[in-house]
């Protein structure tokens, strides 16, 4: 026996070591019929480790301090520019962290939808979907906190119209709001308890609700672009049919996206970090000013169409508390997919028309909610919202209706298929489309 | 030992009550936690009265002030601009001033002590933004029938220059009027009424 097999055999008669790398590694047996969505997945932990890297060592450098310097410009802004200018490799380190934050919305949102038109969410994945959606929630109070410690004018601004969205709850509102700010305006005190929050308390979250989503996936096994469940056909070890150990075939093929991922990242983080203002908002280069709101308020792109509904819906009995409700609703409605959705049948590839016309809508109106969110409001803007909104929600209270019944010409097939990469060009040409079309059509109302 | 009968009743009563005085102790503990939360004694003390001098306001001027971290606008209303203000009622959603936005003392036309100063707390009731000036009588954006008042720019509310809202935009209620009051004709105290 070797001495690394001794050593191996001592650790496992006191931690599992091998037997946890055998059923989440390399016996955990995946479809063979992976596609390009199922890269998403190992690319938000790639883009978790990277904001968990960088986050740790801006901390050494950042100071959550809202007071002003002897200069007059607040600590924590001046700290951040100190990162920028003065500390060594700190405006790249700044930049993958502020870079990795759009990513990691670009890689989740593109991880859900791959969910949501295969089905992964049907059973026995609930909990595993559930379990993301705690994590898509997690994520989108990590970069909302985030975002006000730099301390500019959006930060300012920003967090201001978000705590004051609490504050129109009936009865307890008021106080509600001043209880997240910890003072009668955003300050220095909201500024500290969002970077605790920030830092520690809910990456801390994350990470469990990532291992459990984990556990929760490799206890019920992936699935795959064609819905079937390849535990039903098994060899005479037991191993299934169309199975392949996540490693080496997946970890191969993950390596693979995450070199084409550092690209773009790359490219990102060295010649285009603001995405022109769309990652980084032009009037965040600006200090924060209480007495001083800029002349357009509009979230990062990541939180723009859930913007668009809430300003979509107007207030009426003297409270505007529906728009934060509809915006609510829109998040956390994705949560309650496995139970909406009456098929049986998991993939888009052997769904019905109805199914296929309803998920066309609402990519329209995603999108196009995120490009209304975005943009100053118009009388003609708003009214294109509403009916967006509409969509949005028919798409998810419609469904235990539509997709009754609703069955595809090709039957699901008992093996998987090969995978056919023309769908996912179209898929993509479609989306490109939708979109300049959208933004066209929006620019002009 | 074997011989004893296991009392089930009496074990899922020690369950229950051990739940529920561990659940009083949490409860108690997460006290001080959530309390930590609220203001503190030093973010209080921060919302202390201020006096202004407006012996150099003049008629149409409008000055900022700061009072608990929010502007506080000082309008100088002309006598125009007065005698305009009832003529906005039909399009405001509380052109009385009913909901309670401000002191006993200000519900009136001009939601002020004296007629001419606007005391108002400059920030939407919508979400927090803080509006602008916008004295021009009937400009492009605005309208024709615009004679003067604020505009927020997040998200679109309208306000007149008694600091009230106008009909069919997202704010609900017409703008904060501070307690305040004069210490003499020619200095205010914002904060403090009594």
């Amino acid at each position: 026996m070797s001495k690394g097999q001794k050593l191996l055999n001592w650790i496992d008669d006191r931690f599992p070591l091998s037997s946890m790398l055998k059923e989440h590694v390399t016996e955990y047996y995946a479809p063979k019929n992976f596609n390009f969505w199922y890269f998403f997945g190992s690319l938000a932990m790639l883009v978790l480790v990277i904001q968990i890297v960088t986050g740790i060592f801006l901390t050494m450098n950042y100071k959550p301090d809202g007071n002003l310097n002897a200069a007059g410009i607040p600590v924590a802004f001046a700290s951040v520019e100190y990162i920028m200018r003065d500390v060594a490799g700190g405006w790249i380190i700044r930049y993958m962290h502020s870079t990795g934050a759009s990513m990691f919305f670009v890689v989740v949102y593109l991880h859900m939808f791959r969910g949501l038109i295969y089905g992964s969410y049907k059973q026995p994945r609930e909990l595993v979907w559930v379990f993301g959606c705690l994590i898509f929630l997690c994520l989108m109070a990590e970069a909302f906190m985030g975002y006000l410690l730099p301390w500019g004018q959006m930060s300012f601004w920003g967090a201001q119209v978000i705590v004051n969205l609490f504050g129109s709850i009936p009865v307890i509102g008021p106080d509600l709001s001043v209880w997240i700010r910890g003072d009668f305006v955003v300050s220095d005190a909201t500024l500290n308890r969002f970077f605790a929050l920030h830092v520690i308390a809910v990456p801390l979250v994350l990470l469990a609700l990532v291992v459990a989503h984990l556990i929760a996936l490799h206890e019920v096994g992936s699935n795959n672009p064609d819905g079937v469940e390849i535990k039903k056909l098994k060899d005479e070890k037991g191993i299934p049919l169309d199975g392949i150990p996540f490693h080496p075939y997946y970890t191969v093929k993950d390596i693979f996206g995450v070199a084409v991922f550092l690209i773009v990242f790359s490219i990102i983080v060295f010649f285009l970090p603001e995405m022109g203002g769309y990652f980084l908002e032009h009037p965040n280069f600006d200090q924060a000013d209480p007495l001083k709101t800029p002349p357009h308020i509009a979230p990062v792109w990541y939180f723009t169409p859930f913007y668009a509904i809430l300003r979509a819906i107007p207030s009426f009995l003297g409270t505007q508390v529906w728009g934060v409700i509809g915006m609510g609703a829109a998040v956390v409605v994705i949560a309650f997919l496995p139970w909406l959705d009456r098929s049986p049948i998991k993939s888009i590839r052997y769904r019905g028309p109805k199914f296929k016309f309803m998920l066309v809508l609402f990519i329209i109106a995603f999108i196009g909610l995120g490009i209304l969110g975005a943009m100053p409001p118009t009388a003609g803007r708003t009214l294109i919202s509403q009916i967006l909104s509409f969509v949005y929600f028919a798409f998810f209270l419609g469904m235990p209706f539509y997709t009754k019944n609703d069955v595809g010409t090709v039957p699901v097939p008992t093996r998987v298929t090969d995978t056919n990469g023309k769908r996912q060009l179209q898929f993509l040409v479609l989306v490109a489309v939708t979109v300049i079309a959208a933004y066209l059509f929006a620019t002009n109302v | 030992m074997s011989e004893q009968q296991v009392d089930t009743g009496r074990r899922r009563f020690l369950t229950v009550a051990t739940s529920a005085v561990g659940g009083v102790a949490v409860a108690g503990v997460a006290t001080p936690f959530l309390m930590s939360f609220f203001p503190s004694e030093r973010a209080k003390a921060a919302g202390a009265p201020v006096e202004v001098d407006i012996s150099k306001l003049e008629p149409g001027q409008k000055i900022n002030v700061e009072w608990r971290g929010k502007p506080v606008w000082l309008l100088s209303r002309t006598k125009q601009q007065i005698a305009d203000l009832p003529k906005n009622d039909p399009k405001l959603v509380d052109p009385k001033s009913e909901v309670e936005q401000q002191p006993k003392y200000c519900q009136n036309e001009g939601r002020s002590i004296k007629p001419e100063l606007l005391v108002a707390v400059g920030i939407c009731t919508h979400l927090g933004c803080s509006p602008t000036f916008r004295p021009d009588l009937a400009p492009a954006d605005l309208g024709p029938e615009w004679l003067g008042g604020f505009y927020c720019p997040c998200h679109g509310s309208k306000f007149d220059l008694a600091a009230r809202v106008f009909k069919g935009v997202p704010a609900p209620k017409n703008l904060e009027i501070p307690p305040h009051k004069y210490l003499s004709d020619t200095r205010l105290l914002i904060g403090d009424d009594k």
